[in-house]
């Protein structure tokens, strides 16, 4: 860790570590990248957030340069890199599937890079082994990947990229195979890993609560384009669009008549079921907070939570989550079809642009 | 409960009967058909023929082994073995490029066709394609003319001229034996090379290149030995083939005699069955120890 540690770990970012200008990706007809504006700073924590096809992996690609743009240019650390094959980029990658050399040992394999830039052998055995104890994985070296739990294939991954010094690190869905306790305990590693290391993570996901969790700004990704940047909480609380209102975390998206006779306005807004209070029917109405009459007709019952299917008299219905502070699955299974209020406040509604697709 | 079902519960109360139903035929045909007709084989090369009478002796000798290390013998061999290398060496080189077009590059229209190009030929008489070559390499043949047209006679002559290899005409010198062995064998190279690089990981290739390699050393480094299960068992097909086969040496090429040819001439010719048996035994020998050789390399670690 020390050597990784010379590199200031907050730089004042002058110029952004990646930059797209308007980079289209377009195999034929279908454009799996069209038309991204996208800025990251240095040392930056940076999710591409997205559901499968939504060119986030594209992105991620042409950075690599495994992939190039059909439209657009590409900046590196203010270098424009549209046309250079991935040796000639300072990044490294980590790969969805690993991509460990079967044939080579641990050491060989973290080692290969400083291999091919001709590090001196004892230099780079020393480099290996440190970066070993960094992923916590030190004595493994003369191991095979294949003896290897998925955890700690993930870490020789990981550490075959860091111990390059790369300035950007990419990381396509790493934790996708692993299993949640795993990945849960992995993606507070890897935050942690990223602060210590101060290198910029371009993180690939289309987990949302990994991508809330782990960074500093995420951009979520929607048929090529994207459709919100911004802090985790801000996309979280303000989506800029139905689809980051739907993906980003469960919503209630109120539209037309409904609306209307909520807001007095058609526009359709967001509302996150956690922010929606039930409360007994005929409950005064604080200042500053919307109410709508309904009728339990959906119980799931979470462990956690408990989550409610309201019918409103109004017509249509909202999710509604409640923690289950005190309430037993027996209680709260019993309330089906009763009556309730629903309460919540004004701020929690957010207006929806008019650019997001129905 | 009808028959079948009567029949199927008994099998499933019994797995060791089954697993005996299973296994028994293949296991019969393999153990007494075919290993035991080697295991004659290999106990025929203890007699010996009585060369008066034209007997075989039914007595444990040394001799016939004897018999086969006299020096035109051991030519025999290390002709067979010599081509053997060469054709298996070739093979390999010619079909790598072809394999690893297929398997990372081709799209999957071509790849269906380069498949069946590669195929196409072992629907057709071996023989056949083996007298096709004949002609194509004859002195008058297609090959020589179209040289000619390219005014390469000059250079033909040259390959010719040299000793060992050369002849008096392509269809007449070991070149030409090796031109036609290249060709029949080729496809039992590529296969099993294009198969072994159609189970590396794209994403290892990228891997190298992410990390500084340029094409060259992703090559050497990465592609090369996860190919190498490929190429050991492609190259187990062209040499074995080449060295048991009788048909190539005996249409093509000049009167030397390959280990096919020999084993040919002793058992029906000469009636000399034990030294028959003992040629049969040396393709044997040689590829249980290119195989020992190839394990011990690592070279089968990944199958």
């Amino acid at each position: 860790m020390s050597l990784l540690a010379t590199r200031p770990a907050t730089r004042p970012a002058t110029r952004p570590a990646v930059r797209f200008a308007g980079v289209s990706r377009r195999f034929g007809e279908v454009a799996a990248v069209d038309g991204v504006d996208l800025e990251i700073a240095g040392g930056e924590f940076f999710t591409l957030l997205g559901p499968s096809g939504s060119g986030k992996t594209t992105c991620l690609r042409l950075m690599a340069g495994f992939d190039r743009p059909t439209a657009g240019t590409i900046w590196l650390h203010g270098e424009d890199v549209s046309g250079e094959p991935p040796w000639r980029r300072d990044v490294n990658t980590v790969f969805q599937d690993y991509a460990l050399f079967p044939h080579m040992t641990v050491a060989e394999n973290v080692g290969y890079g400083l291999m091919v830039k001709k590090v001196e052998t004892s230099e780079r055995a020393r480099r290996v082994e440190e970066m070993l104890e960094l992923v916590r994985l030190p004595g493994l070296g003369r191991r095979k990947p294949a003896q290897l739990s998925g955890g700690q294939r993930q870490r020789v991954a990981l550490a075959r990229a860091l111990v390059n010094r790369p300035r950007l690190l990419l990381l396509d869905e790493p934790l996708g195979a692993l299993d949640l306790q795993l990945r849960q305990q992995m993606q507070v590693e890897l935050k942690a890993l990223q602060q210590q290391v101060g290198i910029t993570f371009v993180y690939v996901t289309h987990d949302q609560e990994e991508a809330l969790a782990m960074s500093d700004r995420l951009a979520v990704f929607h048929r090529g384009r994207i459709e919100q940047v911004g802090a985790p909480a801000e996309v979280y609380e303000t989506p800029a669009t139905e689809f980051v209102a739907g993906f980003v975390g469960v919503s209630n998206l109120v539209a037309g008549t409904l609306a209307r006779a909520l807001t007095g306005t058609p526009q359709t807004f967001s509302l996150r079921p956690e922010k929606i209070r039930l409360a007994p029917p005929e409950t005064p109405v604080p200042a500053g907070s919307c109410a709508a009459d309904g009728t339990l007709r959906d119980v799931v019952y979470l462990g956690m939570r408990t989550r409610y299917g309201v019918a409103l008299d109004a017509g249509g219905v909202l999710t509604v989550e409640v923690q289950n502070l005190e309430t037993t699955s027996m209680e709260a299974l019993a309330r089906r079809g009763s009556r309730v209020r629903l309460l919540w406040s004004r701020e929690q509604m957010h207006r929806l642009g008019p650019e997001g697709d129905a | 409960m009808s028959r079948l079902q009567a029949l199927s519960t008994f099998l499933y109360r019994r797995p060791r009967l089954a697993l005996a139903l299973l296994l028994g035929p293949p296991l019969l045909w393999l153990g007494v058909v075919y290993l035991g007709s080697l295991g004659a084989l290999l106990l025929q090369s203890f007699f010996q023929l009585d060369h008066y009478t034209g007997q075989v002796v039914r007595e444990p000798t040394l001799a016939t082994w004897r018999a086969l290390a006299s020096r035109a013998n051991l030519d025999i061999v290390l002709r067979t073995a010599g081509m053997a290398t060469a054709v298996t060496l070739a093979a390999a080189v010619l079909a790598f490029p072809l394999a690893f077009y297929m398997a990372f590059r081709a799209s999957r229209r071509v790849k269906a066709l380069l498949y069946l190009a590669v195929m196409l030929p072992l629907w057709s008489s071996y023989l056949v394609r083996v007298y096709a070559w004949k002609l194509i390499l004859a002195k008058e043949g297609i090959l020589t003319w179209f040289l000619a047209r390219l005014h390469l006679s000059g250079a033909v002559d040259g390959v010719l001229a040299l000793p060992w290899i050369g002849g008096p005409s392509l269809s007449l010198s070991p070149v030409g034996m090796f031109l036609a062995f290249l060709y029949v064998w080729l496809p039992y190279m590529v296969l099993p090379v294009e198969a072994a690089l159609e189970r590396v990981p794209r994403s290892l290739l990228e891997a190298s290149e992410d990390l500084g390699a340029q094409a060259g050393t992703t090559f050497r480094r990465v592609i090369l030995p996860l190919a190498v299960p490929g190429v050991v068992a492609g190259s187990l097909f062209t040499f074995s083939l080449t060295l048991g086969d009788f048909i190539v040496p005996s249409v093509l090429g000049n009167s030397s005699y390959f280990i096919g040819q020999a084993v040919l001439a002793h058992q029906g010719t000469s009636g000399n069955l034990p030294l028959a048996a003992a040629f049969t035994m040396v393709p044997m020998a040689v590829m249980a120890v290119y195989l020992l050789l190839a394990r011990r390399a690592g070279a089968l670690d990944a199958l």
